[in-house]
């Protein structure tokens, strides 16, 4: 039985292996690098002591602008905020923050999201009838109602955040899981595994799952980018991260009140979202199409 | 993502339904009656998860209040928002009021929340509207431009740009279009409400997200119509390059990127929010943060219970369109 069982999976799983062309792999790296970068540097370059400290304010020298600018001095190469803080340091804080809740919101999303879609998607009946009606509802809720709801009711911090994360992004994972594996329990090898005898938890956990983990990461990777704009959002409004904690959402709320005075304080944190999140739409493009045989041109 | 994201107008069901037979009136009737009743209980899940959201989140008293107030202060509160019943009669109290369109009273302004939203409406409406046709009118012939030139340096170009449309943070790019236009140029005015002037940068600030949505759709709709035999036939025939692409072509492609219209102007009414308050704007997502800040429970919930309703009809409308419009769904 667990002979089949593996020899099944094998074949299974090198099928679409096999099929990758070439030049979508390299992409997909090229994609990756700068973002792995960008996650090392954020991580690593405090420990090397060239930058300031992030949260030592300076009342003589607040507003100065960036090092490339006439008047700046190259102390602060991205000039400073309204407390005097350095905006390079600032930027390097945030973006550790930043980037932790983009893969947490990606990983609380889609776990609920890949159980529910799984489990809807595989027993199908009125399983896949409650869940669906689920994902419509809360496919009709927009993330700022949902955010305002429990917002108004607990405040803000971080683990609302991830609350928030979860629940307006469990569905739109739920949807695409659900569709997948739907067309995967339809394929030969699970009729298989049924006359060998297999066990329904033993095809979904062994069988089902591993041959949805490329749309799972894909969507993960999607789900990264998502996760940043809403916490971004949020906590410009002052209802995600508040001072004197630092991320990028929060570090645009400061730029606000400067704006017309110290355009500097909110355009790198802009740029650096941006960045980031364009790469890892990007990467989730190309992970989707890599693994999505239909949205492949040739 | 794009392609994926139509398909949550059409609920599950819809795949199964049984091959028609002959179309009849009836047939149609039956098929809207049935989406509607699926409307019905979309809409009560939503509202529900709304209340949840709201109720199983904790006691919003001590939040309203802060930790100075007594346990009289409280009990007051409590009771006068209902909140001293049990969750079942509260849960009831809530369907009734929006039955009979009675959203409550404002904390912070003594008003009924119902009149508060629809003074507010008329602003946000303007805002998204402004912002949808934006969105229409540059996000359709970018998206039929890649597709017609595909694998082009302009598809690329009109690809990249849809790309970059997602992933800047909106109000940030609201934020830059003040710093350039209003506070360096001082061509336009940076925010407050007014005079069309006052609508040119928050409608393009809000445009942005969408339009890249439609084109991005209308490109990978587009590029498959016009592989379809018609196309050929219609160019065989001598029609006009545009008459090829427009008549025969965005018609066929048309019906997608109308379900996207159609379900990004709700997505827009939730992106009102940061950019009202960057410009501002006297909408409905700025009432909503005057609420937060106040602590205005009854305010916020009032809010998200309409927000709702607005989302589950308008992704309901959607729906019946394709019901009405394509047989094969009946």
């Amino acid at each position: 039985m667990s002979q089949l069982d593996s020899k099944i999976a094998t074949v299974t799983a090198s099928e679409p292996m096999a099929r990758a062309p070439r030049r979508r792999r390299t992409s997909v790296f090229w994609l990756a690098l700068p973002l792995g970068v960008i996650a090392v540097l954020v991580v690593f370059l405090p420990m090397t002591g060239l930058l300031h400290d992030p949260g030592q304010t300076d009342l003589g020298n607040t507003l100065a602008p960036p090092g490339f600018l006439s008047g700046g001095s190259w102390s602060h190469p991205l000039g400073t905020d309204k407390l005097g803080q350095d905006v390079l340091a600032q930027l390097v804080e945030g973006g550790r923050l930043t980037l932790f809740i983009g893969l947490v919101g990606a990983l609380v999303s889609i776990g609920p999201g890949t159980l529910m879609g799984v489990l809807a998607g595989y027993f199908r009946g009125w399983v896949d009838v409650v869940i669906s009606r689920l994902i419509d509802a809360q496919l009709a809720l927009p993330f700022i109602l949902i955010a305002l709801a429990i917002i108004a009711n607990r405040g803000s911090s971080l683990p609302i955040l991830f609350l928030v994360l979860a629940l307006t992004g469990w569905a739109p994972c739920a949807r695409v899981t659900r569709s997948v594996a739907m067309t995967v329990r339809e394929r030969q090898f699970v009729l298989g595994l049924r006359a060998a005898g297999a066990s329904e938890a033993r095809i979904v956990l062994r069988h089902i799952v591993p041959n949805l983990a490329g749309t799972i990461v894909a969507l993960g990777t999607l789900q990264v980018g998502t996760a940043i704009l809403v916490e971004s959002a949020l906590s410009f409004l002052g209802l995600g991260i508040v001072p004197p904690d630092i991320s990028w959402g929060a570090m645009l709320a400061a730029g606000q009140d400067v704006l017309s005075r110290a355009w500097w304080v909110a355009l790198f944190p802009g740029l650096a979202i941006t960045l980031v999140v364009l790469l890892v739409n990007l990467l989730g493009d190309a992970l989707l199409t890599h693994h999505d045989p239909r949205k492949r041109r040739h | 993502m794009t392609s994926t994201s139509t398909a949550s107008a059409v609920p599950a069901s819809s795949q199964t339904s049984a091959p028609s037979g002959p179309s009849t009136w009836r047939v149609r009737t039956v098929g809207v009656l049935r989406r509607l009743g699926t409307a019905a209980v979309t809409l009560l899940i939503a509202v529900t998860i709304a209340f949840a959201l709201g109720r199983l989140s904790g006691d919003p008293v001590g939040n309203i209040l802060g930790p100075m107030a007594g346990q009289e202060q409280r009990d007051a509160l409590r009771a006068d928002l209902g909140l001293d019943q049990p969750l079942i009669v509260q849960y009831l109290d809530y369907l009734k009021g929006i039955l009979t369109l009675d959203l409550g009273n404002s904390l912070q302004f003594y008003q009924p929340n119902r009149t508060m939203i629809l003074d507010r409406l008329p602003y946000t409406l303007q805002l998204v509207g402004a912002g949808m046709a934006i969105a229409i009118l540059v996000g359709v012939p970018l998206g039929v431009l890649a597709a017609t030139r595909e694998g082009t340096w302009w598809d690329r170009a009109a690809s990249t740009l849809a790309l970059l449309g997602q992933s800047i943070p909106v109000f940030w790019l609201g934020m830059m279009l003040v710093l350039l236009f209003a506070v360096k140029l001082g061509l336009l005015p940076a925010g407050q409400s007014g005079s069309p002037q006052h609508l040119v940068l928050p409608a393009v600030t809000m445009a942005l997200y969408p339009m890249a949505h439609i084109a991005r759709l209308t490109r990978a709709t587009m590029s498959e119509v016009l592989r379809e035999p018609f196309i050929d036939s219609a160019r065989a025939r001598g029609l006009s390059r545009s008459a090829v692409v427009w008549r025969h072509g965005f018609t066929n492609a048309s019906m997608p990127v109308l379900t996207i219209v159609v379900l990004q102007t709700g997505t827009l009414l939730s992106g009102a929010v940061a950019v009202e308050y960057v410009y501002s704007w006297p909408g409905l997502g700025q009432l909503a943060l005057q609420a937060i800040q106040f602590r205005d429970f009854p305010l916020v919930q009032a809010i998200v219970v309409f927000g709702a309703v607005v989302f589950v009809v308008l992704n309901q409308i959607v729906d019946l369109l394709h019901v009405i419009i394509d047989p094969r769904l009946r």
